[in-house]
């Protein structure tokens, strides 16, 4: 291999925060040559992003403090560099582009403008700047470059602007790009074209890629070399291939054995009494037809997946369901009595029995409430468990059915890291004994290791208490692992459905196929077999 | 940069906090400010009975009396008004009036304000449209007009003036509350309320109002000190509070004329205006912190300084 580009050695940063010292990173190091790249892969809280974001000096000096270690480059260590000599290499030498592409354009400059500063901030001329923009906007796939050139962020969609962004790293042909989660936002398909992009772009410059995730089928995807870190420590490195087949620490075997989407295929038992029933729901915003004639049903003690990307209508069907929206036609039969047209006192009556649990649980709790509060409001509201005395022993009950200890009850929200949060949510929809849980992305903001637990606790919740299940979710792993049946939505409407079995594995759909080819696994020889079957085929 | 949040240690040793006296122990400034504060409103309970006769004796030997010198006896440390009262006495019998038109105003105007800003800020399109207009037209009226208006037609009394500040204010609670609950309502522990089956009342009181009181409550202080100068310019033209009663914004007006011999006519209610409003402010800016969960930790912890 060649020489390292770009070396961080033994760097260790403290953050000092009001509670106490904070060991971010301690002793990371690592390095990527010309041409490479490489994946750190961490959950959240692993101190990932921290020595990039020291590689760019984006670290805020005082709270955080970096405690010691150097980061080479071109023989120079970058924290002990000149303010000013910092400025001149980043974005020129050293690009990043970031999760959120629409928090990182200023929404009242052109995408043209914004790309240009690039160049003519560090000193270009503009007309050179433009025909390189051009250029550029051309290179990473926009339609119209001149056209594009003139638009404003908030018109282009989020792989869009991830592509203006990527544009916009490689205005000054730049040796090293650090991507900080490029892709978590973005939908599969979307993903997988802005990872074969930066694949083609690096084979093209011969930059350094420094790809920051936590998804293992990015790594598989895209990396050469991936560093493993836990809690502020590198606990394993190697190459992309060598981590996943023979993980040496017992952390990265948690992580990949966590990773969704490889456990048995669920069957369908027997026939089950029919619990929600809905028939052509339809909903349009002025012209933007959300749901157009969408039917499904769903029996006792089952769980049904609606996948579909962003936009597809899945969540406004969740609540179209629940009458957070109101259809603008059609019937959902809640055993036998429509949903959509029943009167307040008893529409009161069915949301007992349907419960929900949304995607983020930082805020769908109250942060006000303390936890005994938010699992209690609800027999508040439906004049439940009169006797005061019983509702804290069935509260503490509640807290251990989902793995939560009792001394929490008095704690508040944000004392409780995110999964734990989503444990509350599910005590709070369980306290009202519900015959059906609606959840929305529910795992989709937690850590991988996490999600794998919460997804067996509601596996567990299902078998024993049989509860039903409509699951709505992106990400296909984790539908493969819990659902029975699986309805698939594009643009409004459902293009496909069936038992899990069939779905996964004879996709009927042409766009079911695209869903499923874009999923990403995680085994590094699997995604080569995909890719060398994609060229070839 | 999430991961960093997450970082911090997740479980803080105490789960219940202490309690709301030892937190105000906790920070200082805030101590200080209760103490003066409870200072003020017996002054304004107990001032005019115990003090009542000093204040309105006059002694025209003692005119501008200077202040700092207790050769005429304690009630004179602070100086002698322009009538040879002493400055002492009336600043404590002022605070009877004070306060109470300042607080009625505050009150009232907070109470009307967020109630009609919640509506408008809950129900539909119809409601809130009828609501906001009718705040605009006092908006568009100079409030000091309609002041003297109304009581040119009422007559002056402090019942009054404390109708006719509160209708003024009232547009400036009821703005921010109905932006405040637009945005809140949206957010998804409101849904979830919903899907729960709450009813209107109780999303309301129960998840948007303490969301959005702090904000309110930050105003209402701030709007404090405005009132009681508000009210000293309605006195000093006369349609306000009559003489023999007195308020501290009367004798800042009253204290005017002598500002170049006597300037202790006018400092001293100046003052006292000055440290009400700052205690409130300082200790609206705890209770901030005190009634949050997730900043309450700053007055929990042992070593940290005042926030």
């Amino acid at each position: 291999m060649s020489e390292p580009l770009l070396t961080v050695k033994n760097l260790s940063v403290d953050f000092h925060t009001a509670r106490g010292t904070v060991h971010a990173v301690r002793n990371v190091s690592w390095s990527v040559s010309r041409g490479e790249t490489l994946a750190i892969l961490g959950e959240s809280g692993s101190g990932k992003s921290v020595s990039a974001n020291a590689v760019m000096n984006l670290l805020d000096t005082p709270p955080a403090e970096i405690v010691s270690g150097e980061i080479l480059y071109e023989g120079e260590d970058l924290l002990r560099v000149s303010y000013e000599k910092h400025r001149a290499l980043n974005g020129k030498k050293i690009a990043m582009i970031f999760q959120d592409p629409l928090g990182h354009l200023n929404p009242v400059y052109t995408v043209g403008w914004q790309i240009m500063e690039m160049m003519t901030a560090h000193g270009r001329p503009s007309d050179l700047a433009r025909t390189r923009a051009l250029e550029l906007i051309a290179r990473v796939g926009l339609p119209d470059p001149e056209a594009a050139m003139r638009k404003y962020p908030h018109q282009f969609s989020g792989g869009q602007r991830q592509r203006l962004m990527i544009a916009m790293a490689l205005m000054l042909k730049p040796d090293i790009l650090i991507a900080d989660e490029p892709t978590t936002a973005l939908d599969v398909t979307i993903q997988a074209e802005v990872l074969a992009l930066l694949k083609e772009l690096q084979a093209e410059t011969g930059m350094a890629l420094v790809l920051i995730t936590h998804d293992l089928g990015v790594v598989a995807e895209i990396a050469d070399r991936v560093v493993v870190m836990n809690k502020g420590e590198i606990v394993e490195t190697g190459t992309a291939r060598d981590v996943y087949h023979a993980p040496q620490h017992a952390y990265t075997q948690k992580l990949i054995a966590a990773a969704p989407g490889k456990g048995e295929i669920r069957q369908l038992d027997g026939a089950a009494p029919l619990l929600l029933e809905a028939k052509n729901l339809c909903k349009s915003y002025g012209k933007f037809t959300a749901l157009r004639d969408v039917s499904l049903t769903l029996a006792r003690g089952q769980s049904l997946a609606v996948v579909g990307e962003s936009g597809s209508g899945k969540s406004t069907l969740a609540r179209t369901i629940l009458r957070l929206e109101q259809a603008d036609s059609g019937q959902a039969l809640w055993k036998g009595r429509d949903l959509i047209a029943m009167n307040a006192r008893d529409l009161l009556e069915c949301r007992r029995e349907i419960q929900m649990v949304f995607q983020d649980p930082t805020q769908s709790l109250n942060p006000r409430m303390s936890v005994y509060q938010l699992i209690a409001e609800g027999w508040d509201i439906h004049k439940l468990m009169p006797d005061k005395s019983k509702r804290r022993a069935r509260v503490l009950e509640l807290l251990e059915q989902v793995g939560l200890s009792p001394e929490h009850a008095d704690r508040y929200p944000h004392q409780f890291s995110g999964g734990q949060r989503q444990r509350i949510a599910i005590a709070r929809a369980l306290a009202l004994e519900p015959e059906l849980i609606i959840c929305d992305e529910a795992v989709s903001a937690l850590d991988v290791s996490i999600q794998a637990q919460v997804i067996a606790l509601l596996d567990g919740l299902r078998q024993r208490l049989g509860i039903s299940f409509l699951f709505i979710a992106h990400d296909l792993g984790v539908v493969r692992d819990f659902a029975d049946t699986v309805i698939v939505m594009k643009a409004g409407e459902i293009v496909e459905r069936g038992p899990t079995a069939e779905i996964f594995e004879a996709p009927q759909h042409d766009y079911t196929q695209r869903l499923l080819a874009a999923n990403l696994d995680p085994d590094p020889d699997v995604q080569a077999a995909r890719r060398a079957a994609l060229t070839h085929g | 940069m999430a991961d960093l949040s997450l970082a911090k240690p997740a479980n803080p040793s105490e789960p219940r906090g202490p309690s709301l006296l030892s937190m105000l122990w906790r920070d200082k400034l805030a101590f200080i400010s209760a103490v003066v504060l409870i200072l003020i409103v017996l002054f304004a309970l107990f001032g005019p009975w115990l003090l009542g006769d000093m204040a309105i004796k006059q002694n025209l030997r003692g005119r501008n009396l200077p202040p700092f010198s207790l050769d005429r006896g304690w009630q004179f440390f602070l100086g002698g008004d322009s009538l040879g009262r002493p400055m002492l006495a009336r600043l404590v019998v002022a605070a009877h009036s004070t306060i109470l038109i300042a607080a009625g105003t505050v009150f009232s105007a907070l109470l009307v304000g967020a109630g009609l800003g919640l509506v408008a800020g809950y129900m539909g399109k119809t409601t809130s449209q009828v609501i906001m207009r009718l705040a605009d037209v006092i908006m568009s009226f100079p409030s000091l007009l309609i002041a003297v208006v109304v009581l040119y037609v009422l007559g002056p009394s402090i019942p009054n003036m404390i109708l006719v500040l509160a209708i003024t204010r009232i547009p400036i609670y009821l703005r921010t509350t109905r932006a405040e609950v637009l945005e809140v309502r949206e957010r998804m522990f409101v849904q979830a309320a919903i899907v729960m089956g709450a009813n209107h009342g109780r999303i309301i009181v129960r998840h948007i109002l303490p969301v959005v009181a702090p904000t309110l409550v930050t105003i209402a202080t701030l709007d404090f000190a405005f009132v009681m100068l508000a009210e000293s310019s309605l006195s000093f033209l006369g349609i306000g509070v009559q003489p023999p009663e007195i308020t501290w914004g009367l004798m800042v007006a009253q204290g005017r004329p002598y500002l170049n011999t006597a300037w202790w006519l006018a400092f001293w209610p100046g003052l006292m205006i000055v440290i009400t409003a700052l205690s409130l402010n300082l200790l609206s800016n705890w209770m901030r912190v005190a009634l949050d969960p997730a900043q309450r930790w700053r007055l929990e912890s042992r070593k940290t300084k005042n926030v």
